[in-house]
């Protein structure tokens, strides 16, 4: 009986100690730890061949004419594309995996401007200093403070976004400049018929961002330079209270607790609403579609703030190398490659991607295809990003969880700004 | 079955027309709840399709009819230029379901088999083994398991994407078996080894036609569940073996931010109906052969 | 006139004539039942086994720490059972070390009430699917002209992959959309608690019932016809025929389409992580897993042990008590023989 049981399973118990095995040696940690990766930061500079480039969907096809561009003038250097999907979280968890199993062919990858500090301090972006150097000359400043982490750049931005306000001209012939100046002209809406403000206020990211500008243009700070949260302050009280005072008031509709980008273009195309905050692309989209009610009637301004432009979050991707690439002369290349005035041009035209070259927003034949690059400027230039931290996945958890409470009215502005610094205090003092 | 009874229990003109007035009610009942099924299921679905078939610009119109009908978002589908290969990813997701199907029912058959049919000991152990296997959140496999596919160079394979969701389908392919197996009448087997069949033979012969609808309907689940499959996919693929769920999942708007719900309603459409036509096909042409009568 | 009987015409020759001794007989049987069951245990230790060895180790190392200085990850060291501790007793690391409960708005102060979250789900879902389910089946098995598009109806809402499906339905369900223009309401489908989860419930039960009313179909499909022309002839009710026929003969197949469903309940993803993304009292295990995923590593292969861990309970209950019957009798078998 023993024997027949022991025969029966003996396949079994090989695969489970072949199992035990293989993950003793695969690193069961997760994360490659500090230790060897800086061993590698400093391998394969001078490296030169084929690589690879990862970023999220071409949403434009802007990618490919660049990448063909660089094919043919570096034939033993070609690039591969490796495109990942539209959704941010699931390039974000993508290039983790392939981090963590020390690919070597994800050489270059486009980072959102929020994955840096942590990709960082896992070690697993080359630091570009040294032998991989490259210029920052003439990028806005606030797209290089995303790509830097404990005063060393990681990564090279790429390209930039930022907030925008979008107003009804036709009922406000100036736009607010200051934050009371808008909710004194929510009058006019209500004797319209019609909603004020909305942002993204829906539990995800876009929350993060909208309560990081009401925070930020009132002069508060979300994570001090050392790393330490300094949230629970008067001026961010004054931030967050007053996105809390105009959800109370009417001000921002109810139903813009259920927004994310595209239910707000959505309410306010249909000419529901007097004021968007909202990212560049709206603009286009709301010229041009087909149900779009405000096609002529629509204008825009900076964000509102105390006394002049708000501090808008900033979005937009940086371009980082792999500590585990083989060919890391060949990115540094290709990374000047990309953000090159003529590349950065191309992005623009081709994808309305906003550049982070600050000469191109007065660059007279781009204006004219997109009319908002000078607001996005003072967007870009009174931006502050969103906290350079390599917790930022809890910290931004903190944020939202929080602040949506304070929006329901489940939770008072004081309690919500004190449980949001205790909850990122706990997650940075890991 | 209510039908011909019903006739047979009648033994005068009177009993008749009351039986018959019975049978009108109860297929008018049928009818309506059948309706009522029909309207359920297929109305998100008619939603899905008016929104495939609408222009772009007006993407988030809320007028319940077609209106703004065009061809584009398949166009955009199925668009190569913007990076979308559906036909590509419906040829892989069909040979990878078909795959997995195939072999998850062949080990399942055999697995089933032997726990409805032989004595031997761990029965219970095997049995919770299977089912645990169905208890891990799906979403802490994937880290390790594409860390092991990288250690042996597998990822973007097929096998890598394949083995992985014959394990998923398994423990209910296999339970699914059993249970049904189980009910089997296998004296009939027994006979038909006495007639001289061997095992296997008496197996194929005698009890596989039995148990067909159980295991066809094994085999629609484990397809579906297969061609559903997005987790593992979607981090073990590349371009030449993305699947339709990953292909979809990628699609993007013109600009970013910009949510691509009409082209992913289109998608949806187009992997949605050649797979229910498929099922039905193969329902018409193989089990209708197989259990002509059985619920007559 | 239902198959299975036909081939048994056939057949009359006398039993016994292959005597053959218990013991060996059983020998060969458990030596078969080895060389049948191995292919589905090989598949799952590849998939499977590795993967929970993987998470369980992991699950006894800390996470990794920044190094002050560097501003780099350091590996955490052994650490017991201390990420169990901080999942059920909510404990977290405040500044300076010391251990305090977790303030709202971590993921550790959210482990209970995501677990409420996820067996209310469960049991509200599984409970209408089953329901529904049972409906659909009874329904599907009559024989009437059409029967092939209810079929292929209910078949639709399986089909369409789960990421179109909660795309679909948060497109239904947007303040501006379907749902509220349809039924002229204004309701914050998902801005607030009860329609929140009403929302995801719905969509659940609409994606999932097809699943539940094929199994059950099948199960519909084994009970021979003639045991109902005996039962009517007998004089038997609808409702006599259903409880006494119908009942105990679709249990088996009603229990493993009940038992995967809970299964597949307790780990559900997508929908809440489309539709609301965990806002609004929608967190459930395996949300809280992603998003710890991309915190801290072996936290969460310590979280996904213990989600594994309650649905085992969970599972281990069903079969003990409401008898899946796949188990229950399997193993009676088994046990017989021990003794």
């Amino acid at each position: 009986m023993v024997r027949k049981m022991s025969k029966m399973y003996l396949p079994l118990a090989a695969i489970a100690a072949a199992a035990m095995a293989l993950s003793a040696c695969g690193g069961g940690s997760g994360g490659g730890g500090g230790g060897d990766a800086s061993g590698d930061a400093g391998a394969n500079l001078d490296g030169r061949g084929p690589i690879t480039y990862v970023q999220g969907k071409d949403n434009s096809n802007v990618v490919r004419p660049l990448l063909d561009k660089w094919n043919a003038a570096h034939p033993d250097e070609k690039v591969t594309f490796k495109e990942q999907s539209d959704n941010a979280d699931q390039q974000h968890d993508d290039l983790v995996k392939n981090f963590q199993a020390k690919n070597v062919d994800y050489d270059v990858a486009s980072v959102d401007v929020i994955w840096t500090a942590e990709f960082a301090a896992r070690g697993w972006l080359q630091p570009l200093k040294d032998k991989m150097a490259v210029s920052t000359e003439g990028m806005l400043p606030a797209t290089v403070k995303t790509g830097t982490y404990n005063e060393v750049l990681y990564t090279l931005p790429q390209t930039s976004d930022g907030g925008i306000l979008y107003y009804r001209k036709d009922l406000v012939p100036t736009p607010p400049k200051t934050w009371e100046e808008m909710m004194g002209m929510c009058s006019i809406a209500k004797d319209k018929g019609i909603d004020c403000y909305a942002g993204q206020f829906a539990q995800y990211e876009g929350l993060t961002v909208n309560v990081a500008e009401a925070i930020n243009t009132q002069g508060g700070e979300i994570i001090g330079k050392d790393g330490k949260p300094t949230v629970n302050s008067a001026d961010a009280k004054v931030g967050l209270g007053n996105l809390v005072t105009a959800y109370k008031n009417g001000n921002i509709p109810k139903q813009a607790l259920t927004y994310q980008e595209e239910q707000g273009r959505q309410s306010f195309e249909a000419g529901k609403l007097l004021f968007l905050r909202n990212w560049p692309y709206v603009y286009n989209l709301a010229k041009t579609d087909g149900s779009s009610t405000v096609k002529d009637t629509f204008g825009i301004a900076p964000l509102p703030g105390k006394d002049g432009p708000g501090a808008s979050s900033l979005g937009g991707h940086n371009m980082g190398v792999s500590v585990y690439s083989k060919n890391k002369a060949t990115a540094k290349d290709f990374l000047a490659f990309m953000t090159s005035p003529e590349s950065q041009k191309f992005y623009a035209t081709q994808g309305s991607l906003a550049p982070v070259l600050g000469d191109l927003y007065d660059d007279a034949e781009l204006v004219k295809q997109l009319p908002y690059l000078p607001v996005l400027k003072t967007s870009i230039e009174n931006a502050v990003p969103r906290p350079v931290t390599p917790f930022y996945p809890a910290v931004t958890q903190a944020i939202q969880q929080n602040s949506f409470a304070a929006l329901q009215g489940s939770k008072t502005v004081d309690q919500a700004l004190t449980d949001m610094e205790a909850a990122i205090s706990t997650a940075v003092s890991k | 079955m209510s039908t011909s009874t019903a006739t047979g229990d009648a033994r005068t003109a009177a009993a008749k027309g009351v039986a018959r007035r019975r049978v009108m009610w109860a297929s008018s009942r049928t009818y309506i709840s059948a309706i009522v099924i029909v309207v359920w299921c297929l109305l998100p679905f008619y939603w899905m399709v008016v929104t495939a078939f609408r222009d772009v610009g007006y993407t988030f119109d809320p007028t319940p009819f077609f209106t703004h009908v065009t061809w584009d978002n398949f166009a955009t589908a199925f668009s190569s230029e913007m990076g979308n290969h559906l036909d590509r990813a419906l040829l892989n997701s069909l040979f990878i379901s078909g795959v997995t199907t195939a072999v998850a029912l062949l080990f399942g058959v055999f697995a089933a088999y032997a726990l409805a049919r032989l004595n031997f000991r761990g029965k219970f152990m095997v049995l919770g083994v299977v089912l645990g296997a169905s208890m891990f959140p799906g979403v802490a496999i994937v880290t390790p398991l594409f860390q092991l596919f990288t250690n042996i160079n597998w990822t973007g394979t097929y096998q890598a994407l394949i083995i992985p969701n014959i394990s998923f389908v398994l423990p209910l392919t296999v339970y699914t078996l059993t249970s049904f197996f189980r009910e089997m009448p296998w004296e009939l087997e027994e006979a038909a080894r006495i007639d001289g069949c061997t095992a296997g033979e008496a197996f194929r012969k005698v009890i596989m036609p039995l148990a067909a609808p159980a295991v066809f309907t094994t085999a629609i689940l484990a397809f579906i569940a297969a061609w559903n499959e997005y987790l593992i996919a979607s981090i073990l693929s590349n371009d030449a073996t993305q699947t339709v769920t990953v292909a979809i999942a990628s699609f993007a708007g013109s600009q970013p931010h910009q949510e691509p719900y009409t082209a992913v309603m289109a998608a949806g459409t187009v992997v949605t109906i050649p797979l229910v036509v498929l099922v039905l096909i193969f329902q018409r042409k193989i089990v209708a052969g197989l259990t002509a009568g059985a619920v007559k | 006139m239902s198959t299975h009987l036909d081939p048994a015409v056939k057949s009359s020759k006398t039993p016994g004539s292959k005597e053959v001794g218990a013991d060996r007989k059983e020998k060969t049987q458990g030596r078969l039942a080895a060389m049948l069951i191995t292919p589905t245990m090989v598949v799952l230790a590849i998939v499977i086994a590795y993967p929970v060895v993987n998470a369980i180790i992991m699950s006894l190392q800390q996470d990794e720490g920044l190094d002050p200085v560097t501003g780099t990850f350091v590996a955490g060291g052994f650490a017991g059972f201390a990420n169990y501790i901080h999942w059920i007793f909510q404990q977290c690391t405040g500044p300076g070390g010391t251990t305090v409960s977790c303030p709202p708005g971590t993921l550790g102060a959210q482990f209970w009430s995501a677990t409420g979250v996820t067996f209310f789900f469960t049991v509200i879902t599984v409970f209408f699917e089953t329901i529904l389910g049972f409906w659909m089946a009874l329904i599907m098995a009559r024989a009437f002209r059409g029967r092939s598009v209810l079929r292929a109806a209910v078949l639709v809402p399986w089909a369409i992959p789960t990421a179109v499906t909660a795309k679909l339905w948060f497109f239904i369900f947007a303040f501006d959309g379907i749902a509220n223009t349809l039924f002229h309401t204004s309701i914050l489908w998902t801005g607030s608690e009860g329609p929140a989860r009403a929302a995801i419930i719905i969509a659940d039960i609409w994606k999932t019932t097809p699943f539940m009313a094929l199994l059950i179909l099948a199960g519909l499909q084994m009970i021979p016809g003639d045991i109902y022309e005996a039962a009517k002839v007998d004089g038997a009710s609808t409702w006599q025929r259903f409880r006494m026929i119908t009942l105990p003969l679709v249990k088996p197949a009603l229990m493993v389409a009940i038992l995967f469903r809970v299964l597949d309940a307790l780990r559900m993803y997508d929908l809440p992580a489309i539709m609301t993304g965990g806002a609004n009292g929608t967190t459930t295990l395996s949300i809280l897993v992603v998003n710890q995923i991309r915190i801290g590593f072996n936290s969460a292969a310590a979280l996904s042990t213990i989600t594994f861990l309650i649905i085992f309970i969970v599972a281990f209950i069903f079969v003990r008590f409401l008898g899946a019957n796949a188990v229950e009798s399997a193993s009676g078998e088994a046990k017989g023989k021990q003794k």
